[in-house]
């Protein structure tokens, strides 16, 4: 029978089958510091241990700052929780990447970069962005911290299968639109919970000629359509990326790898449980009007009107996001001024994020009046960049450059908004108070945050 | 763990979809270190007007007195959507309630809730409609919830609904999961002398 790479996946992780569920093997489990102190004293209290810290990598990402390298910059409840964490992984022999180590960075950069995340693998982190590493053809998703803690001491989660969704991006991307762009559209087409009880393949020609980062960006913000997880299965170019990585496979081994690798395709005549179809010509650069990803339309376009949706609870929602967001439908996104602009977070601080938004600060000077940082994914991007000279270009433009971490895309650091600030982000969510009590955030993709930083307000990146 | 079997008890209606977890507790209280005392920075946002929570607004439904040591809440779709903490289960229990009624839940929240017998419930739109017509008119309605049954009563109503048979075991029996999945050691030994050379 044809098989998905979901089916492929899940098949070969299959520990025992319990009823309608199944147990299922977890390769790689990636952690931080804020939702696993409960799941460690809980292992404790029993005297249970981690079953494989060899597949556990922990790194310090939330709730750092990235002004400073002091594990007590952002107050001491965040310092108690850092803290926690080093304890815990010395305890249960966890190999650590603290703030200042050369392997720290945001969880889902650092996985990566690392060449800790293969194709075929399951993945879990205490983390909804963990999708972010389906782009290797892996089986990565969220947990929450009981689960966490079921993973550090049996290695395995129980599980049942989810719903498949194939969503194809066919034709060629335009040029000026980003893997940021597509996400945010796919998401605008299906809704905000329009994937919930699913996971999701990534398929199409815009998809395949997608770099392994921006495949990435994709993949991690599958969550903000309510799916479990999102994927695309692996080909040449993910081989290239992992080749040579630190952790990844190497001599014999990595030709038995690739060889298995080879396989991890969805089958001509697989079953999906639902198919969506997208245009890659017809995606403008996105911009969020609203309170939820799925409330976003193209820089082009005018903000809707509450009108404009037959759905009720859609109506009702949109009438919700316009006030707290203070935008009058009718009005053209190029007319919404902004006074931040944070270009970082696990969706977008990769070095080649870093490349696109520097192509465009180097076209002017932050706008009197707005704020900019550039935040970069990790140590590793930081010094990439460095040597590529890219934080001068944001410096000279009057952009802050700042060290590695999770920073503005949810302010559980000093990386916060005020009540009424608006910003152009690079994150995942713009959920009412997420950078701040108050602020309104925009989701954009990078050139289009660095190009809102010198101009002041949205405008079409094409343009420039 | 207690086992959860029935429950009786008044609602508060939280009318609205896409409630997304930074909602239920925003990140400036996920700093702590232990499951406990997250309930009173519940809703911060929306049910005090200040950062200090002093202030409590007045115009946030649950804040309203006839909702005051309600047990059960009523939601709207997509609930629990957004980032995967568990802080949010914790704080909703901890606040006081058992049982979260709702059209749908978000995968991740769904599963959090089960492993902190918290339970959800979800129910057709014409049903959450119903229920939300009964408690904003009667506060006081007790609220029936049979787990067992899979059965939800209210004045002369009865609606049944669906949950996967384990979690139904999992909250009737309160079992410790982790100690279930332990017995199965041989198993997942079995499984690790097998897997693929790259991945032990």
């Amino acid at each position: 029978m044809a098989k998905s790479l979901y089916d492929k996946i899940w098949e070969s992780h299959i520990v025992d089958q319990l009823g309608e569920d199944n147990l299922i093997y977890i390769d790689r489990h990636l952690i931080h510091e804020v939702t696993t102190p409960q799941a460690f004293a809980g292992l404790n209290e029993k005297g249970r241990k981690v079953r494989c810290p060899q597949k556990t990598f922990a790194t310090m990402d939330h709730s750092i700052s990235t002004r400073s390298l002091a594990i007590d910059a952002c107050g001491p409840e965040n310092q108690l929780q850092l803290q926690t964490l080093a304890n815990n992984c010395k305890e249960h022999g966890i190999e650590l990447f603290p703030v200042g180590h050369q392997k720290q960075g945001i969880v889902h950069v650092i996985g990566p970069e690392l060449g800790l995340i293969l194709p075929g693998m399951t993945v879990v982190c205490g983390d909804s962005h963990t999708a972010t590493h389906g782009a290797f053809g892996a089986l990565a998703f969220g947990i929450g911290t009981s689960q966490v803690e079921h993973v550090f001491a049996t290695q395995t989660l129980k599980q049942s299968k989810a719903k498949s969704m194939l969503i194809n991006v066919d034709g060629k991307l335009p040029i000026g639109i980003t893997a940021k762009d597509i996400i945010l559209a796919i998401i605008g087409e299906i809704s905000h919970a329009g994937a919930t009880g699913y996971v999701i393949e990534y398929a199409g020609e815009a998809i395949r000629g997608l770099t392994m980062e921006e495949r990435m960006t994709v993949c991690n913000m599958t969550i903000e359509a309510g799916a479990k997880a999102g994927f695309i299965a692996p080909d040449e170019t993910t081989f290239e990326y992992i080749k040579g990585r630190e952790y990844a496979p190497t001599g014999e081994t990595w030709d038995e790898a690739v060889a298995y690798w080879k396989t991890l395709h969805t089958d001509e005549g697989a079953h999906f449980d639902k198919v969506v179809e997208l245009q890659a010509q017809d995606i403008a650069p996105q911009v969020t009007w609203g309170t939820n990803p799925g409330q976003v339309t193209g820089v082009t376009n005018a903000i809707p009107t509450p009108e404009d949706f037959s759905d009720p609870i859609e109506r009702e929602s949109a009438s919700k996001a316009l006030a707290y967001m203070d935008l009058k439908a009718g009005t053209k996104l190029t007319d919404v001024a902004v006074n931040n602009v944070f270009i970082g977070s696990c969706t977008n601080s990769r070095i080649e994020d870093l490349r696109s938004a520097a192509q465009i600060a180097k076209k002017g000077k932050v706008a009197e009046g707005v704020t900019a940082i550039v935040v970069p994914g990790s140590v590793s991007v930081k010094q990439q960049a460095e040597e590529e000279k890219l934080d001068q270009i944001f410096i000279d433009a009057g952009f802050e450059w700042r060290l590695p971490g999770c920073s503005m895309c949810l302010g559980m650091n000093d990386d916060i908004l005020k009540a009424g600030d608006r910003c152009a982000s690079t994150s995942n969510r713009n959920f009412e108070g997420r950078q701040g009590r108050g602020a309104r955030t925009h989701l954009v993709s990078p050139a289009m945050a660095a190009a809102a930083a010198i101009t002041g307000h949205f405008i079409d990146v094409r343009d420039l | 763990m207690t086992g959860f079997t029935t429950h009786l008890g008044t609602a508060a209606p939280l009318d609205q979809a896409n409630v997304d977890t930074d909602q239920i507790i925003p990140k400036q209280f996920l700093t702590g270190v232990t499951r406990t005392g997250y309930g009173k920075h519940l809703f911060h946002d929306w049910r005090y007007l200040d950062l200090h929570e002093k202030e409590v607004n007045p115009d946030f439904a649950l804040t309203k007195p006839e909702y005051q040591g309600a047990s059960i809440l009523l939601a709207r779709e997509n609930f629990g959507c957004g980032s995967s903490r568990e802080h949010a289960p914790w704080a909703l229990a901890d606040f006081g309630y058992s049982v979260i009624i709702a059209t749908s839940f978000a995968d991740i929240f769904y599963g959090n809730c089960i492993n902190n017998q918290l339970l959800p419930i979800s129910l057709s739109n014409d049903e959450m409609n119903s229920l939300f017509a009964i408690v904003k008119d009667k506060p006081e309605t007790q609220i029936f919830i049979d787990l067992p049954n899979q059965r939800v009563k209210v004045a002369e109503h009865e609606y049944h609904f669906d949950i996967p048979e384990h979690h139904k075991n999992n909250l009737i029996k309160g079992l410790d999961a982790i100690g279930q999945t332990l017995e199965l050691d041989d198993k997942i030994l079995d499984y690790e002398n097998n897997a693929l050379a790259w991945l032990r």
